[in-house]
């Protein structure tokens, strides 16, 4: 039983020489000051569980449970340890000892995962529920003082926070190529993922109009789905296996130049696929040619543009990273060198921009009142720089700042936006 | 200790500590079990204090029920300083409140334990000063730590170390007494200096609960020059004809050919893999003085058979040179998942001799042993890189590093540079300081601390009867 976790992590966590230079780059340790919370802390419980000295369950999945997956802690190691690994390993070897003894929450979650976020078209009419709600005024119901008392507070933050849903129609088509205008200098396959395609596709249709407009064609393969980043995190490894596949599948028919992901975890995911196939030596090379081409949006746009920008109003703006944009596929400064692009916008860098928000894939729904801690002190950062919009590169991310946004009562004078939207706004698209 | 006893007491923690601060889970027992060396102790409890008051009524109740005590900053250290080694309880003072201000009229710091050096380095800056110790954990390492282990770091040739900056402490002695040594003036002869005697006293005499700190005018330029030797000897000639050119380095960092090799390998960036040294040298001051200074540090080491020499001005061109040097630790992490880094240390003119005698232990006992350090000042890093799981091995490590710390004092040298005693190197403390010296730094720890609860277990070599 032990052995299992043994073997899967004890090698990469017996690399960290528990120096704690990982310490100042965990939001989890800052905001709840103590070892079992940092990453240090987390890879020796993790080596502790395997040699079999404390419970998988009652010892290390709490703080494992804690850990937001941000990953800044691997991008400060002196001795580049794994942490990713070792987070995965330990998730999934709760998953496997839990499911003896699930909690009702861990049904839910698993069930959602498992039979919804798989289906694209279930996703596509559970966001046209979405719009009715949203449409038919039933949800500003949760504006209602009452409403506090029949729903749980995540619930209505989550709900005022919502961007509003466009109508079905504006969906992108799967299996559609949209021509580039002008020269075509390159193939492009749209990665669309679950909930950015069920919900925020509006999103989409800014990155297809970014892409057109600098001479991308862009291709959205059929067959695709959910990148299987929220099942790697709460330790459904085969069923992010599952979906890697499919999507490997998918994208090796539609023979891009490049994959454009517009969603920093699900691009992390992606470039990381290898490995999921760890004792597969065909699929981990299919994986790995797959990881090779994708790139973000705004990396793609920053080599194919300049973008046709308007001009516009006199905007404060700042941004947000997405950890996993940042700490896994290492962008950064491609977002930030569009923005300064951008004619009549002025970038505001808030302090600790590449610190974790507090959104964590759906770690702020589980863990709600440790999520709103990192925000509200990222609030705070936030404050500071005057910005009007605050940019970012991720649903998740967008959301948790929308929240934010409106814990601050801030709603009127700011708003969380995606970095496509903006740039589409500011190029009259 | 029995479980009953142990409840007593446990219980009394949570009328000193509110309960959020009292940390009893395995979980995080075993979280607070380690520090950055290898042991591994599992204390009873961790607490986080807030104030002074609650460390001192915690100190007198382990007083009166004998309870260990070990406090810790951010367990950065490679000596076991923190380590709880008879369990007891780990007060865990990087939880501290932080508090820091600038007194720019006195150039002065005020800090709480619990800062972190480089937010210390930051806000002095900020002000126009400057305070030297650097040890390359200062990202991380909280003051108090830095404190209790008389930390160092690059600079130690021209600044001195940490000891050379506390003017002033608070402290809770080890039987609970509030009290205040030092001051605010540089000067201050009134009795006996136990500022000094407690900076680096590795948390044995007592907890600190405020420091005063010099800080000095920030240097207005620095320069930093690279060179490769193709023998080991010669750069121990330029960096002594460099002195003796009355040029004080900032930093004179040496790497030995194994470092060369790994660093090469791990991220090729052009240096030469024939070469047996690279001294990485910087020298900071007035503008014109510096750049005087930088072009006779190149020429000498050209003189000296330097095969390669590369010298930077920009901010960019420093951060290339001193890349090199900070890739050792992942280049060498390759070579084993356990390191064992020591800092023995000789006077200056001998670390030719010191380097001859490491060569032979790496022979000898067949192990990955590579050299960088602190060339200005003698003190070398011999790191061992091995794997804790291979018990046989390990058996070579341990000889080897009994014969690196006789090496280091047969050629007038110390156990220990700027990392602590801690655990490894208590059995040889006799050798270094004779039977009669450690004697009296017993006696001094028996009349502060008559119970022995404040960090027992360190510096001193287990008497028969043991500690406790």
């Amino acid at each position: 039983m032990t052995n299992r976790l043994y073997e899967k992590a004890y090698e990469a966590a017996n690399a960290c020489v528990q120096c704690g230079y990982c310490l100042p780059a965990c939001p989890t340790y800052a905001s709840m000051g103590k070892e079992s919370a940092s990453p240090r802390g987390r890879i020796h419980l993790v080596k502790m569980a395997a040699e079999g000295k404390i419970d998988v369950l009652r010892d290390l999945r709490p703080p494992i449970d804690l850990c937001l997956g941000c990953r800044a802690c691997e991008a400060v190691c002196p001795l580049n340890v794994r942490y990713g690994k070792i987070l995965e390993a330990a998730r999934e070897e709760i998953v496997v000892q839990q499911s003896a003894r699930p909690a009702p929450g861990d049904r839910l979650t698993r069930m959602l995962l498992k039979n919804v976020f798989p289906h694209p078209g279930r996703l596509r009419r559970l966001g046209d529920l979405g719009r009715f709600l949203q449409v038919s005024g039933l949800l500003r119901l949760v504006r209602f003082p009452g409403a506090n008392r029949l729903l749980p507070e995540r619930l209505t933050y989550f709900a005022k926070a919502l961007p509003a849903i466009p109508p079905a129609g504006e969906r992108l088509r799967f299996g559609h190529v949209y021509p580039a205008k002008g020269k075509r200098k390159a193939r492009v396959a749209l990665f669309a993922g679950c909930v950015m395609d069920a919900v925020m596709f509006r999103i989409h249709r800014a990155t297809v109009s970014l892409l057109t407009a600098v001479g991308a064609e862009v291709a959205v393969p059929a067959g695709q789905c959910c990148c299987g980043a929220l099942h790697l995190h709460q330790g459904m490894t085969d069923e992010a296996r599952k979906l890697a596949r499919r999507n490997i599948e998918a994208f090796e028919r539609c023979e891009a130049d490049w994959i454009a992901g517009n969603a920093g975890g699900c691009g992390a995911a992606i470039k990381e696929y290898g490995r999921l196939f760890a004792d597969d030596p065909e699929w981990t090379a299919r994986a790995r040619r797959l990881a090779g081409k994708l790139k973000d949006i705004s990396e793609i746009l920053l080599e194919l543009g300049p973008l046709p920008f308007v001009n516009g109003p006199e905007t404060v703006v700042t941004y947000q990273d997405s950890c996993h944009l940042l700490n896994v596929q290492r962008v950064g400064r491609a977002p930030r060198v569009l923005l300064e692009q951008v004619p009549g916008v002025r970038l505001a860098e808030m302090e600790g921009a590449d610190r974790c928000c507090g959104s964590g894939g759906i770690y702020n729904l589980l863990h709600f009142s440790e999520s709103m801690a990192i925000l509200d002190e990222k609030m705070e950062r936030v404050r500071e720089t005057g910005a009007e919009v605050v940019i970012s590169g991720n649903p998740g991310c967008i959301l948790q700042l929308q929240i934010g946004i409106e814990r601050a009562g801030a709603s009127r004078r700011m708003r969380s936006v995606h970095l496509a939207e903006f740039l589409a706004e500011r190029c009259g698209l | 200790m029995g479980m009953e006893k142990q409840a007593v007491w446990l219980k009394d923690l949570f009328d000193i500590f509110p309960k959020e601060r009292v940390l009893t889970d395995l979980a995080d027992r075993h979280a607070y079990s380690f520090d950055a060396s290898m042991g591994e102790y599992l204390p009873v409890a961790v607490v986080q204090p807030q104030s002074k008051e609650q460390i001192q009524r915690l100190v007198r109740l382990a007083n009166s029920h004998r309870i260990p005590l070990y406090p810790r900053g951010s367990a950065s250290s490679l000596s076991g300083g923190p380590l709880p080694v008879y369990g007891g309880v780990v007060v865990d003072m990087s939880a501290y409140p932080k508090r820091l201000t600038i007194d720019t009229e006195n150039m002065l710091a005020i800090a709480t334990p619990s800062v972190i050096t480089a937010e210390l380095h930051r806000k002095a800056e900020e002000a126009g000063l400057f305070y030297p110790p650097d040890p390359s954990s200062s990202s991380v390492s909280t003051l108090g730590g830095n404190l209790m282990e008389n930390a160092g770091g690059p600079k130690g040739l021209k600044y001195g170390t940490t000891k050379d900056y506390v003017i002033g402490l608070e402290v809770v002695t080890p039987t609970g007494e509030i009290i205040r040594t030092g001051g605010k003036t540089v000067k201050n002869v009134t009795g006996y200096d136990l500022t000094r005697l407690l900076v680096g006293s590795e948390g044995t005499l007592g907890i600190v609960t405020e420091a005063i700190l010099r800080l000095i005018p920030k240097p207005r330029a620095r320069r930093t020059v690279m060179a490769a030797f193709p023998r080991f000897e010669d750069s121990g000639y330029a960096l002594t004809r460099i002195l003796g050119a009355q040029i004080l380095p900032s930093a004179m960092e040496v790497m030995d050919e194994y470092c060369i090799r790994a660093v090469e390998e791990y991220e090729p960036s052009g240096l030469p893999l024939d070469a047996e040294a690279i001294l990485i040298i910087e020298v900071d001051g007035h503008p014109a003085a510096v750049e005087e200074e930088a072009a006779q540090c190149e020429a000498i080491c050209r003189e000296h058979g330097a095969a390669l020499v590369r010298a930077a001005a920009t901010a960019e061109e420093q951060a290339q040179i001193w890349k090199a040097r900070r890739l050792i630790s992942p280049a060498i992490a390759r070579l084993g998942p356990t390191k064992i880094s020591e800092d023995a240390t000789v006077p200056r003119g001998r670390i030719p001799d010191m380097m001859k005698r490491l060569r032979q232990i790496r022979e000898k006992y067949r192990l990955n042993l590579v050299v960088f350090g602190h060339a200005g000042d003698g003190n070398l890093h011999p790191n061992i890189l091995t794997d804790r799981r291979n018990a046989e091995e390990m058996a070579r490590v341990e000889k080897a590093i009994g014969e690196i710390f006789a090496a280091a004092i047969e050629l007038g040298g110390t156990l220990s540079g700027e990392h602590g005693i801690g655990l490894m190197k208590k059995p040889f403390m006799e050798m270094e300081l004779g039977k009669e010296g450690v004697d009296m730094m017993r006696k001094i720890k028996e009349a502060w601390d008559p119970n022995n609860i404040m960090n027992p277990g360190k510096i001193f070599p287990d008497r028969n009867e043991a500690d406790r």
